[in-house]
C-alpha cells in the first residue's frame, strides 16, 4: 500500500516537472529550428522558405502535442501506462538528461551572476575610497598652494615693497616654521631672487656670499649623504641668476644656490614667472633629502599685474620667485594615516604628464592584478598631471554565497532528476513484474487446461466400459426377476450410475473451481435420496457388519428443491470415506432441521457409550459444528433463514478409525490424504472431500468434522434448500400410496437402544406402521398381553434375539394368543442371522438385513407377511410392455436423413404400437407438422443437412404459436379431434451424442427432451412417458 | 432330417457367434432382429439392404470428393461418413462403425492420406460384412426350407 502511495506521490510531482520540462524542451526545440532552418533557408528561395518554415511548424506541433499528451497520460498511469510507457521510457532517459543539464547550466549562471555583483560593488568600494583619498589630497594641495601664493604676495609686500626690507633670512625661516602647520604638504618654502649679471656683483657683495651652482658638473646630485655645500662651485656667467636669499630651516641649504642652474627648477622658474600661476615640477629626488619631491614655484612680481597681462610684462615685472618643497612621499603617507580603513588599500600616485612614462610619486610598486582604480588629481598646474591609482591589498574573498546557492540549485535539481529517474525505472519495473506475471498466469492457465484435458480424457475412457456396464444391467432387468433379484440389479445399476455420475463430478472438480459450476433447481424426494445411497453403501456394511442406518427427522419435509445429485455427492463422498475407515460399530446418518437442533441442543447430554446406534463411543457430535458461522459462539443463531428455504443439517457419524490430529488440518485439500499408506490400503484420491466441501458450499451451507483417534469421526454439514411442498399436500403426503397396504398396521421393536429403535421407528412408520418401542422383551410380551389393538409384528433386534430367543420363543409358545404377531428379525450380516435356526414350534422369522430403507422393508414385508404380493401392477412391468402400452396407436413423426436410421427407428417405435411416419429431412417434417395436424409426438434427427433438428424445432414452435394465438383469438377453428386449446407437439430429439451441452442446446430450442439413437427402451420410457398418459392409467 | 436340421441350427449359432466375436456386429444388430416379427417378416433384411445400398452410395460419394484433384472438400467428406456411421450403428456394423470414427477423425483433422487410407479400409470391411451376412441369410434359409426355426442365437 505504501509502496503505492509513494509511487503515486512521484507519479504526481513527475507530472508536475514534466510539464516544466516541456515547456523548456518546446522552447529549446523551437528555437533550435528556427536557427538551423534560418541557416539553412539562407541558400534557398522564398518558397523553400515557406515550406521549410511549415514543416518545421509541424514538427513542433507534433512534438508539443506528443509531449502534452504522454504528459497528460501520467495521472491514469497505473490504469493504462503498460502500453506507453515503452515509448516514454526512452523519452524519460532524454529529458533527465536534458533537465540535468539544463540545470547545471541554470548554477553555473547563478554563480557567475552573483560574483560578478560581488565584484561590483567591490569595484565600487574601491573607487568611492580611492575618489575619497584623491580629494583629500587635493583639497590638502591646494590649501598648501594657496598659502605659498600668499607668501609670495607676503614677500612682494615687506621685501620689496619696503625698503630697507623688512625681512632678512632670520624672519623668514621663523615666519615660516611658525605658519608650517598652514601648508601641511609642504616640507619646506625658500625665496630666490631675480638678480642680473649685472647686479651679480653687487649682490653678492651685499648678501656675503657667491651664487653657486646648484650641481657641480663632475657630482652626481642625487648622493645625499656626501652632500657639501662648500663643495659646490660659484655660478658660471649667466644672463641673470635666481639665487635663493630666503629658506625655511628645513631646506636652508639651498641659500645662495642658483634655482636657474637646476634643470628642473630653471624650467619651472621660467614658466612661472611667465604664466603667473603656481607651477609644479615633474618629482624629481631633493637635494639632501634625496627624497622624491615636488617643487611649486610662484612668481614674485613688482607690481600688481593685470590678470590679462602677457609672458613678456611679466617677466618684466618678475622680482623674485617662491617655491615651495612638497616631499610628496611622506605627505601622502601622513595624510592617508588620518584616514579610516587604511589597510585594505594600496595606493599609488603618479606623475603622468608623460603618459607612456608616469613616473611613481607614491606607493610600493606591487605588480598590478585584479582591480585598479584610478582617480586624477588637480593640483592646479595644467601642465602636469597626477593620478592616484587604488588597489585592493587583500585578493577578493571566496564568493561563498554565490557558490553555496548554485550548489544548492544543482543538489535539488539532481534530486529531481533521481526522483524522476527512479520514478520511471520503479514503474518500468513494475511494468516488467506484471510482464512476467502474466506470463506465468498464462503458464499456470495452460497447465490447468492440460490439467483438465487430462480429466476429461480419462474420465472419458472410464465412462465407456461402465457404460458396457450399465447396458448389460439394464438388459437383465428386462428378464423375469423376482423381488429380491430386482432388488439386487436395481442396486448394481444405481452403483454403476453413481460410478457414472461421479466421474462426471470429478470433471467438475474443475468448473467448481473456476466458479462455474451451477447447482439445479429440481424437487427431489430427500429420504428417497438417502435410501438410495444406503443401497450403494449395503452390501459392503454387510460385508463388514457395520451397522449403517439413516434416520432423518419428521419435520424435514418429502419433497424439496434443490440439486439431488450434488446432495447425493456429498453424502457418497462422506459416507464412502466413512465406511472405508470403519471396521465394527456403525455408521449413522442423520437428517435434521437446523432449528430443531437448537431446540434440542439444551437437552442433548454428552453422549454416553450406550446412547449410541451401536453402543460404541463416537466422537463428539457437536464439536463437528461448532466452528460453523451460521451458529454464533454462544450456540444462537445468528441469522434468521427465510421462511421458504430449509436449512438441514446433516451428520455422518461412524465408529471408524479417526482421523490423526496432526491431518485433520489438511483434510479439505485436494488430493491430500492422511497419509501415502491410506491411498495404498483404501485406495481413492482424496477429491472427495474436497468437492464436497465446494459443494457445500454452493449450498451456502458449510462443513465441519471432529475426530478422535481410535473412536471415529463425525462429519457434519448444513445445506439449504427451498421446500419443494405445495402447502396443500402437506398434510395427506405423509404416506406414500406404493406402501398403502401396510397404513393401520402395529408393530413393536424391541430394542435396548433408543438410538437405533429410533431409526427402526423412523423406516416403519414411513410405510404407515404404528410403532411401539419397548426395550426389553418382557415389555413387548406385557404389551402384547394388554394390548387393546392387534400388533401385527415383533421387530428384535438381532442382537436380543441372540441373547433371549430361546426363553422368548418359549414364552410365546406358552400362550398360542401371541402367534398371531409376525415375528421379524432385524440383522446388520446375511450370515449371522441364519446361523440360528432354533424355531422349532413357530415359522421361521422374517430376516430383514440392515441397512433399512422403504423399498426394501416393503418388499421383505410384502414376502414375509403374504400381503399385497400380487402381480405386480401393469406399469411396473418391464419398460417394454409399459412402452407398448404409452404407444399403442400413437402417431408418431421420425425424422432422419438417413435412411437406415430412420427404418430401425420406425421399426423399434413400430414394435411398441405407434403408428409410423417417416420423413427424411426437416423441411418436410415442418410441411407435415403444421397445425393442425393428427400427430402425438415428433422424434428428430439433430444433425441433418440443409435443416437440422434444432432449426426445424425452432420453426415448429414458431407455427404453434402462431396457431396458438389466433385460437386464442378465435380466428382458427378448434380441430373436432383436438379438444386441445393449445398446440405443442413434443418433440425429442434423436442423438448419437449425449454430451450435456447437446442436452442443454435441445432444450434451449424447443424441444423437450432427447433419446439417444440407437433407441434404448428404458430411456424411450422415461421421455416418452412424461408427454403421454398411459393407457392403462386413464382406464383404471 | 432332424440331425440336418440341428447340424444347421449349430452351424448358423456358431457362424452368428463368430460374427459377433470377430466384431463385425454388436448388440445393435440383436436389437434390430428383435424388431423383426410377424408384422413386418423381412425387417431386417430390408434394413440392411437399404445400408448396402447407402454404403454404395456414400462410398462413391466420398471416393469422388477425395479423387478430386486440388482442393477437397473435407466437409462433405465429413457429412457423407457421419451418415455412414449412422447407418452403421443403426444396424450394428460395428467394424465399419469404428472405421467411421477414425475417418471422422481424419476429415476433421483434414487428413487427405488418412481419410483415403479409411476409405478403402471402409470399403474393404462392408463388403467383407456383406458376404457374411449373404451367408448368414443363406444359412436360415437353409434352415427355414429345412424346416426348422431359426435359433434364437444368445451372444453371451
Amino acid at each position: 500500500m505504501s509502496l503505492f502511495h509513494v509511487l503515486g506521490f512521484g507519479v504526481k510531482i513527475g507530472h508536475l516537472f514534466w510539464m516544466l520540462c516541456c515547456w523548456f524542451v518546446s522552447w529549446f526545440v523551437d528555437n533550435g529550428i528556427e536557427d538551423k532552418s534560418g541557416l539553412l533557408v539562407g541558400s534557398v528561395g522564398d518558397l523553400e522558405k515557406t515550406k521549410m518554415t511549415t514543416l518545421k511548424k509541424k514538427n513542433k506541433m507534433w512534438f508539443w502535442n506528443k509531449i502534452s499528451s504522454s504528459g497528460l497520460k501520467i495521472p491514469s498511469f497505473s490504469y493504462q501506462f503498460l502500453g506507453s510507457v515503452k515509448f516514454n521510457k526512452a523519452w524519460w532517459r532524454k529529458l533527465v538528461v536534458v533537465w540535468v543539464v539544463f540545470w547545471v547550466l541554470v548554477s553555473i549562471w547563478t554563480f557567475w551572476y552573483f560574483s560578478s555583483q560581488a565584484m561590483e560593488k567591490r569595484k565600487e568600494t574601491l573607487a568611492s575610497m580611492c575618489d575619497e583619498r584623491a580629494r583629500m589630497l587635493q583639497d590638502q594641495f591646494n590649501v598648501s598652494m594657496n598659502h605659498v601664493q600668499a607668501m609670495s604676495i607676503l614677500i612682494s609686500t615687506f621685501h620689496h615693497g619696503k625698503i630697507p626690507s623688512a625681512i632678512d633670512q632670520r624672519t623668514f625661516s621663523e615666519y615660516t616654521d611658525r605658519t608650517s602647520f598652514e601648508r601641511p604638504l609642504t616640507s619646506g618654502v625658500a625665496y630666490a631672487m631675480r638678480v642680473l649679471h649685472s647686479e651679480r656683483e653687487e649682490f653678492e657683495r651685499q648678501q656675503g656670499w657667491t651664487i653657486r651652482k646648484m650641481y657641480s658638473l663632475e657630482q652626481n646630485p642625487v648622493h645625499k649623504d656626501d652632500y657639501d655645500l662648500e663643495a659646490l662651485e660659484p655660478s658660471p656667467v649667466q644672463e641673470e641668476y635666481a639665487p635663493v636669499i630666503f629658506a625655511q630651516d628645513t631646506v636652508s641649504h639651498v641659500v645662495s644656490l642658483d634655482m636657474l642652474s637646476g634643470k628642473e627648477d630653471r624650467e619651472n622658474v621660467l614658466r612661472a614667472r611667465s604664466s603667473g600661476k603656481g607651477v609644479l615640477t615633474a618629482p624629481f629626488p631633493l637635494i639632501k633629502t634625496n627624497r622624491l619631491g615636488v617643487i611649486l614655484t610662484f612668481a614674485v612680481y613688482k607690481r600688481d599685474l593685470p590678470s590679462n597681462a602677457t609672458p613678456k610684462e611679466r617677466i618684466e615685472a618678475t622680482n623674485g620667485y617662491l617655491g615651495g618643497v612638497f616631499d610628496i612621499e611622506s605627505l601622502v603617507e601622513n595624510l592617508l594615516q588620518q584616514l579610516a580603513s587604511k589597510q585594505t588599500i594600496l595606493v599609488n600616485v603618479y606623475d603622468i604628464t608623460n603618459h607612456s612614462q608616469p613616473i611613481s610619486m607614491y606607493g610600493t610598486n606591487v605588480s598590478a592584478d585584479g582591480l585598479e582604480r584610478v582617480s586624477p588629481l588637480i593640483f592646479g598646474d595644467p601642465l602636469r598631471k597626477h593620478e592616484m591609482r587604488c588597489r585592493f591589498k587583500q585578493k577578493p574573498p571566496w564568493p561563498v554565497l554565490s557558490m553555496v546557492t548554485s550548489f544548492g540549485i544543482l543538489v535539488i535539481a539532481l534530486l529531481v532528476a533521481h526522483i524522476i529517474h527512479a520514478t520511471v525505472s520503479r514503474i518500468h519495473k513494475v511494468e516488467e513484474d506484471c510482464d512476467k506475471m502474466k506470463q506465468l498466469k498464462k503458464k499456470a492457465e495452460a497447465a490447468d487446461v492440460a490439467k483438465s484435458q487430462f480429466l476429461a480424457t480419462v474420465s472419458h475412457e472410464i465412462r465407456t466400459p461402465m457404460n458396457g456396464v450399465l447396458g448389460m444391467l439394464h438388459m437383465l432387468m428386462d428378464t423375469e426377476l423376482d423381488v429380491t433379484q430386482q432388488d439386487y440389479v436395481r442396486t448394481a445399476q444405481a452403483s454403476g450410475k453413481a460410478l457414472v455420475s461421479l466421474i462426471n463430478e470429478v470433471l467438475d472438480q474443475a468448473k467448481i473451481e473456476s466458479g462455474k459450476l451451477e447447482l439445479e433447481e429440481v424437487r427431489f424426494d430427500l429420504r428417497g435420496i438417502l435410501d438410495d445411497v444406503l443401497s450403494l453403501f449395503s452390501s459392503k456394511s454387510q460385508q463388514k457388519g457395520v451397522e449403517l442406518a439413516v434416520y432423518i427427522s419428521d419435520r424435514v419435509p418429502d419433497m424439496l428443491i434443490g440439486d439431488p445429485g450434488r446432495f447425493r455427492q456429498i453424502l457418497t463422498n462422506l459416507m464412502g470415506n466413512s465406511i472405508k475407515f470403519t471396521e465394527k460399530g456403525h455408521i449413522f446418518v442423520t437428517v435434521h432441521l437446523v432449528d430443531e437442533l437448537f431446540e434440542s441442543i439444551d437437552g442433548e447430554t454428552a453422549s454416553s457409550p450406550e446412547s449410541t446406534l451401536s453402543g460404541l463411543p463416537v466422537a463428539d457430535r457437536q464439536r463437528s459444528w461448532e466452528n460453523f458461522k451460521a451458529f454464533s459462539s454462544n450456540g444462537h443463531r445468528s441469522f434468521e433463514p427465510s421462511p421458504p428455504d430449509i436449512n438441514l443439517i446433516v451428520s455422518v457419524e461412524d465408529t471408524g478409525v479417526g482421523i490423526p490430529v496432526e491431518a485433520q488440518s489438511r483434510i479439505f485439500t485436494p488430493f491430500m490424504q492422511v497419509g501415502p499408506s491410506i491411498s495404498r490400503t483404501h485406495g481413492g484420491t482424496g477429491i472427495g472431500l474436497s468437492i464436497s466441501k465446494c459443494l457445500v458450499g454452493l449450498m451456502k451451507g458449510e462443513i465441519g468434522f471432529s475426530s478422535t483417534p481410535k473412536v471415529g469421526s463425525t462429519f457434519t454439514f448444513t445445506a439449504v434448500f427451498s421446500n419443494g411442498m405445495q402447502p396443500a399436500e402437506r398434510k395427506n403426503d405423509n404416506n406414500q400410496p406404493i406402501f398403502s397396504e401396510f397404513r393401520g398396521m402395529k408393530a413393536v421393536v424391541v430394542d435396548h437402544r433408543p438410538a437405533r429403535a429410533k431409526v427402526s421407528w423412523y423406516h416403519f412408520q414411513r410405510l404407515g406402521i404404528r410403532v411401539e418401542v419397548v426395550p426389553r422383551v418382557e415389555q413387548a410380551l406385557h404389551y402384547l398381553k394388554i394390548g387393546t389393538t392387534t400388533v401385527n409384528m415383533i421387530l428384535i433386534e438381532q442382537e436380543i434375539w441372540n441373547r433371549e430367543a430361546d426363553d422368548f420363543i418359549k414364552k410365546l409358545q406358552k400362550d398360542p394368543l401371541f402367534l398371531s404377531p409376525k415375528l421379524i428379525l432385524l440383522a446388520n450380516s446375511v450370515e449371522s442371522s441364519i446361523s440360528e435356526a432354533l424355531c422349532t414350534g413357530i415359522d421361521p422369522p422374517i430376516v430383514i438385513v440392515k441397512p433399512l430403507r422403504a423399498s426394501m422393508l416393503a418388499a421383505t414385508l410384502q414376502r414375509g407377511l403374504g400381503i399385497g404380493i400380487r402381480e405386480p401392477p401393469q406399469h411396473k412391468g418391464p419398460p417394454a410392455l409399459i412402452l407398448r402400452n404409452l404407444l399403442l396407436g400413437r402417431k408418431i413423426l421420425i425424422v432422419d436423413d438417413n435412411n437406415v436410421n430412420l427404418r430401425v427407428a420406425a421399426g423399434a417405435l413400430k414394435k411398441y404400437g405407434a403408428d409410423v411416419v417417416c420423413a427424411e429431412s426437416g423441411i418436410k417434417a415442418i410441411s407435415l407438422l403444421k397445425p393442425p395436424h393428427e400427430f402425438d409426438a415428433c422424434f428428430m434427427d439433430i444433425q441433418m443437412p440443409e435443416m437440422d433438428g434444432f432449426e426445424a424445432t425452432r420453426r415448429i414452435r414458431d407455427m404453434e404459436e402462431e396457431m396458438n394465438k389466433r385460437i386464442k383469438n378465435g380466428e382458427a377453428l378448434i380441430v373436432e379431434n383436438g379438444n386441445k386449446t393449445s398446440w405443442h407437439l413434443p418433440v425429442l430429439a434423436m442423438t448419437a451424442d449425449v454430451i450435456q451441452a447437446t442436452h442443454e442446446e435441445c432444450l434451449k430450442c424447443g424441444m423437450d427432451g432427447y433419446v439417444s439413437k440407437p433407441f434404448e427402451a428404458e430411456q424411450l420410457y422415461r421421455e416418452v412417458s412424461r408427454f403421454f398418459n398411459s393407457p392403462s392409467d386413464t382406464e383404471s | 432330417m432332424d440331425a440336418l436340421i440341428a447340424q444347421l441350427q449349430r452351424q448358423f449359432r456358431d457362424y452368428t457367434i463368430s460374427l459377433y466375436q470377430q466384431g463385425f456386429l454388436d448388440d445393435q444388430f440383436t436389437e434390430l432382429k428383435k424388431l423383426q416379427d410377424d408384422g413386418s417378416p423381412d425387417f431386417v433384411s430390408e434394413v440392411l439392404s437399404l445400408f448396402f445400398e447407402d454404403c454404395v452410395k456414400l462410398i462413391s460419394n466420398m471416393a469422388r470428393a477425395l479423387d478430386t484433384t486440388g482442393t477437397v472438400d473435407f466437409s462433405q467428406v465429413g457429412a457423407s461418413v457421419h451418415q455412414l456411421k449412422g447407418s452403421s450403428s443403426s444396424v450394428g456394423a460395428k467394424r465399419v462403425k469404428t472405421l467411421c470414427v477414425s475417418f471422422k477423425e481424419c476429415c476433421e483433422a483434414k487428413n487427405y492420406e488418412g481419410c483415403v487410407r479409411c476409405l478403402q479400409q471402409v470399403d474393404i470391411e462392408y463388403k467383407a460384412l456383406k458376404t457374411k451376412l449373404q451367408d448368414m441369410f443363406n444359412l436360415e434359409k437353409q434352415i427355414i426350407q429345412a424346416g426348422g426355426i431359426v435359433p434364437q442365437v444368445d451372444i453371451n
